[in-house]
């Protein structure tokens, strides 16, 4: 494969493309309510109306609007269709030619639509995930061909001044993270694609790696070639079948093509990627957990330093980004840092997808730009609340982020801004919330996921998890007094303070970002104390913000 | 050999270069709380005990795997590190079934020691009061789940000084328990050698020789970590 | 100088710490003209007192009694102590937890399940009381003011306690004098 092959690819992939094409999302969420079927029958129907010259009915990443699935959009007209089931296909092919679809249309120019800027899910919902062709005709590969032919230096340079943080969660600068590896002494150097999602709510990471596996090898492939490493691997939560078989389909059609291997693109490049499958722990998307994972041993975190970055998979450097970070890396290599710069905050920059959940109108995930603020994601484009009532709280970050609630939803959407009400960007999940959640039982199902996904290495997360979840089931039944209110904030700030990973560090938000801003709906569960009892003495603070 | 000078609570100590804040302030005459801590063994940074607070960090930093570095300022016995030891050993007292008078490392028993030293004299949360079992198929030796607290020292003793690997964690969680080999009863193991070296490195009455009985388990942990040294320095090659 | 109203309970215990206060020997009679003993198992009162200045409370809250009793305790009180590990763990008392609630514990106990014993469970509500399904220390029922832990507290422990209650100052913390069992 060389530059001009790849040309070539994606001129002939253009020059075959039919006058017209009915594309049907064939992701999770549409799959699982009966896609396959519907794209089947419109493939039939396309034959049977004699079209098939000029009309092609594709399978297509997610466009997005999951909560009006099965989505079907026609292209170059635009039009698109929700609830599909198979009995319309023969409507939407009609419809190409002026007939009646008989589908519930959905309006492409909606605020969902219009208010997004798309990279990282430029071609989710455009092309087939499943053919490197429709990828490299949609510019696919072309960033990595360029990134051949300059010094890896110059590439973790870009990525630096491109702004970039990691969209795992913390927002550590991937420029010094990738610099970091980089600078260590030559050779052996792994790469790890973090696609271990796990956070209730959240799917951005599943979609990208189903709707564009290609993406995201090239941006591994990318940062091998910057840092020096020749193997990487992909960690995939089992829960994600469709994205372990899409990223495998992917993978031997990149090795095929000389994508992957040896002389990639006719340089002494050489990068391999293999799938690794998780056994179903949150923990284990925890990076030095993961590594474990990897090496097949139990997936528990250890302390860092040393950072993988020094000492990671087999004591190696190893360089571990998030799903999302890889597959935005090919667009800044090829549209270049400064282009990448420009969006987003001072300190933000670039776009993020989120996965709208709960009680709001449109459903499914979106990709705003760094700065958006939470009410246009929530009001604009989310819609507001299926049914018109008033958004209470957002929740963001699952288990290791906060509630926002409705008063602060023109936070601009910024690592800083999230952290400074007490939630977090996290990996991109948020749960829309109205006054028929209640608040402490947010909490506690959030403390149940933690005591149930803690790994038990440590004894604040293990055990502390488990009584904070005690106290609160407490608070719930109307059983506790100030006194166990006392003592639950004395926990959070323990596992909080004490726990060996972000798991636990991060367990209690949930409780003190729902105490902070509904701390009436924990004391309206009280009870009175049967005994009074003298004022409690504590070196801990036995406040929410301490 | 480099050495680093930092303050261990006001005090000025040196240090090795790459020796832990732990190995620092004992030598300097500080007793820094440890529970999974073994000298002779890897580090599991699990207990958290020996956490400390370092100036210019902002997290609370575990003593076991923090190296000593020149000019830093350590506290180990701050207020709120206190109360924080004390609730990790609650926690610790609530997960188990831990009956001390009628355990066979009563008044031997470094989970115990540590209680009535941090001045825990009552437990505020529930006890969690598990069912869990007691393993009597080995030979020589028992474990009781009840008493474990889940250190791992019985696992990185095996793995790391006798090279079984014959014990190892499953389950997650409150569920996490030691297991021998695949899960299958301890007198079964096909990897143990009946060595008897995690009995010893035992913090608690988990792991005891069978036919003791109240309070007669004695343990001599330190031995470990002399065979450690014994054998790198090879002081008893003849 | 007046006596300190002293009493001393027996929960859900062995009297073992009851056993170790005797234990004080001759100390007893110096302690006999400073208190005046207004409830205890080792004197015949049928009722718990008002206005008791101290009392030592041994055993944990087994069954429905225990709890009623604790509560009395509580109000007519003005120092609690937890005294010895089953007042402050549940110590031997509540190994009966881990087998299950209160019906599965007598289950067990009196071997129900076995074929053919034609036994019963005790259910005289009348005479037996009615255990808990989970055996408590006694400060998960009731604010405790002190605590003093040993299996049982040795008497020299339990001496340095009173004393130190006697004296009207909260008793030594230290390493030798809270160590359980």
């Amino acid at each position: 494969m060389d530059h001009d092959d790849l040309q070539r690819i994606a001129e002939g992939e253009r020059a075959a493309a039919k006058s017209a094409e009915i594309r049907c999302c064939t992701s999770s969420g549409c799959r699982a309510s009966g896609s396959k079927e519907v794209l089947s029958r419109l493939k039939a129907a396309v034959e049977a109306n004699g079209l098939g010259d000029r009309v092609a009915a594709v399978g297509v990443g997610c466009p997005g609007l999951c909560s009006a699935g099965p989505v079907v959009q026609t292209h170059p007209d635009g039009a698109a269709f929700g609830k599909v089931t198979a009995d319309h296909a023969d409507g939407i092919v009609s419809a190409l030619s002026g007939g009646s679809a008989g589908a519930v249309r959905i309006d492409p120019h909606q605020p969902f639509f219009t208010k997004q800027l798309r990279i990282v899910r430029a071609t989710a919902g455009q092309i087939d995930p499943e053919r490197i062709e429709a990828y490299i005709a949609a510019g696919g590969y072309e960033g990595l061909y360029r990134v051949l032919q300059r010094r890896p230096d110059e590439i973790v340079a870009d990525v630096t001044a491109s702004g970039l943080r990691g969209r795992g969660g913390a927002g550590y600068p991937t420029g010094l993270k990738w610099a970091t590896v980089a600078k260590m002494p030559p050779g052996q150097k792994y790469v790890i694609c973090n696609g271990d999602e796990g956070d209730p709510g959240a799917f951005m990471d599943r979609s990208v790696m189903e709707d564009a596996p290609h993406q995201v090898l090239e941006g591994m492939a990318i940062a091998a070639y910057a840092i020096g490493a020749n193997q990487g691997y992909i960690y995939v939560r089992a829960e994600y079948p469709l994205a372990i078989e899409r990223l495998q389909t992917a993978i031997t059609q990149a090795r095929k093509a000389g994508l992957l291997g040896r002389g990639v693109f006719q340089t002494p490049f050489e990068f391999e990627v293999e799938i690794r499958i998780g056994a179903g722990a949150f923990v284990c998307g925890e990076e030095t957990a993961l590594i474990a994972s990897v090496q097949g041993l139990r997936g528990t975190p250890r302390p860092r330093p040393p950072y993988p970055a020094e000492s990671g998979l087999w004591d190696r450097p190893t360089l571990i980004n998030n799903v999302e970070t890889f597959a935005t890396i090919p667009a800044i290599l090829r549209n270049g840092p400064a282009w990448f710069a420009a969006i987003g905050t001072a300190t933000s920059k670039g776009t993020k997808i989120f996965s709208l959940t709960g009680k709001v109108k449109n459903a499914g995930l979106v990709e705003v730009p760094m700065g958006t603020t939470l009410r246009e994601v929530v009001e604009q484009l989310g819609g507001g609340t299926a049914d018109g009532k008033a958004v209470k709280a957002v929740q963001t970050g699952g288990p290791s982020g906060g509630c926002v609630p409705a008063s602060l939803l023109d936070t601009p959407i910024d690592y800083e801004s999230l952290a400074s009400i007490g939630s977090i960007m996290g990996s991109g999940g948020m749960i829309v919330m109205d006054d028929a959640d209640r608040m402490p039982e947010v909490a506690r199902f959030f403390m149940e996921f933690c005591a149930d996904e803690s790994c038990g290495k440590c004894v604040p997360c293990r055990v502390g998890t488990v009584q904070l979840h005690g106290l609160l089931t407490k608070l719930v039944e109307k059983r506790a007094t100030r006194h166990d209110l006392d003592t639950l904030i004395e926990l959070c700030h323990l596992v909080r303070d004490t726990s060996l990973c972000g798991l636990g560090q991060s367990a209690p938000n949930p409780v003190l970002s729902t105490l902070r801003y509904f701390a009436g709906e924990y004391e309206a569960l009280l009870q009175p104390e049967e005994f009074a009892r003298p004022t409690r003495r504590s070196a801990v603070p036995l406040t929410v913000i301490s | 050999m480099a050495v680093v000078t930092l303050t261990i609570d006001d005090k000025p100590v040196s240090a090795r270069a790459g020796e832990s804040v732990l190995d620092a302030a004992k030598e300097a005459g500080i007793e820094i709380p440890t529970l999974c801590h073994l000298p002779g063994v890897s580090e599991a940074a699990a207990c958290r005990l020996c956490l400390v607070q370092v100036e210019g960090r902002g997290r609370l930093q575990a003593a076991c795997v923090t190296a000593a570095a020149e000019g830093m300022v350590v506290r180990t016995q701050t207020d709120t590190l206190r109360e924080y030891r004390r609730m990790i050993l609650e926690l610790l007292f609530t997960e188990g079934n831990h009956v001390c008078a009628v355990c066979v490392a009563n008044g031997n028993c470094e989970l115990q020691t540590l209680a009535a030293e941090l001045g825990m004299d009552h437990v505020r949360y529930p006890y969690l009061n598990p069912a869990r079992p007691v393993d009597v198929t080995h030979k020589q030796y028992a474990i009781d789940h009840n008493r474990c607290i889940l250190c791992t020292r019985c696992v990185r003793t095996c793995d790391e000084i006798e090279g079984a690997h014959t014990w190892d964690v499953a389950g997650r969680g409150t569920s996490s328990h030691v297991i021998a080999d695949m899960g299958q009863p301890w007198g079964e193991s096909v990897t143990c050698t009946s060595c008897g070296k995690c009995v010893q490195s035992c913090p608690t009455g988990a792991l005891f020789r069978q036919g003791s009985t109240v309070a007669e388990m004695t343990k001599d942990r330190e031995k470990l970590g002399d065979l450690v040294t014994a054998r790198r320095e090879k002081k008893w090659s003849v | 100088m007046e006596r300190v109203r002293l009493a001393t309970v027996w929960l859900g215990g062995c009297s073992g710490c009851h056993m170790s206060f005797l234990d004080l020997d001759e100390w007893l009679l110096d302690l006999a003209p400073r208190i005046e003993l207004v409830y205890s198992p080792l004197a015949d009162v049928k009722e718990y007192p008002e206005g008791v200045d101290v009392v030592l409370v041994e055993g944990a809250v087994a069954n429905e009694e225990n709890r009623q009793m604790a509560k009395v305790i509580r109000r007519r009180t003005k120092v609690v102590v937890s005294f010895g590990d089953c007042a402050v763990t549940g110590n031997v008392t509540a190994m009966r937890n881990p087998l299950g609630k209160s019906l599965e514990v007598l289950r067990t106990s009196y071997l129900l399940e076995s074929a053919g014993t034609g036994l019963r469970l005790p259910d005289d509500r009348e005479i037996v009381p009615v255990l808990l399904d989970k055996v408590e220390p006694l400060h998960a029922i009731v604010p405790v003011d002190h605590y003093l832990p040993g299996c049982p507290p040795s008497a020299a422990r339990i001496k340095a306690v009173v004393e130190d209650l006697l004296a009207g100052h909260a008793p030594s913390r230290a390493a030798e004098v809270i160590r359980f069992g």
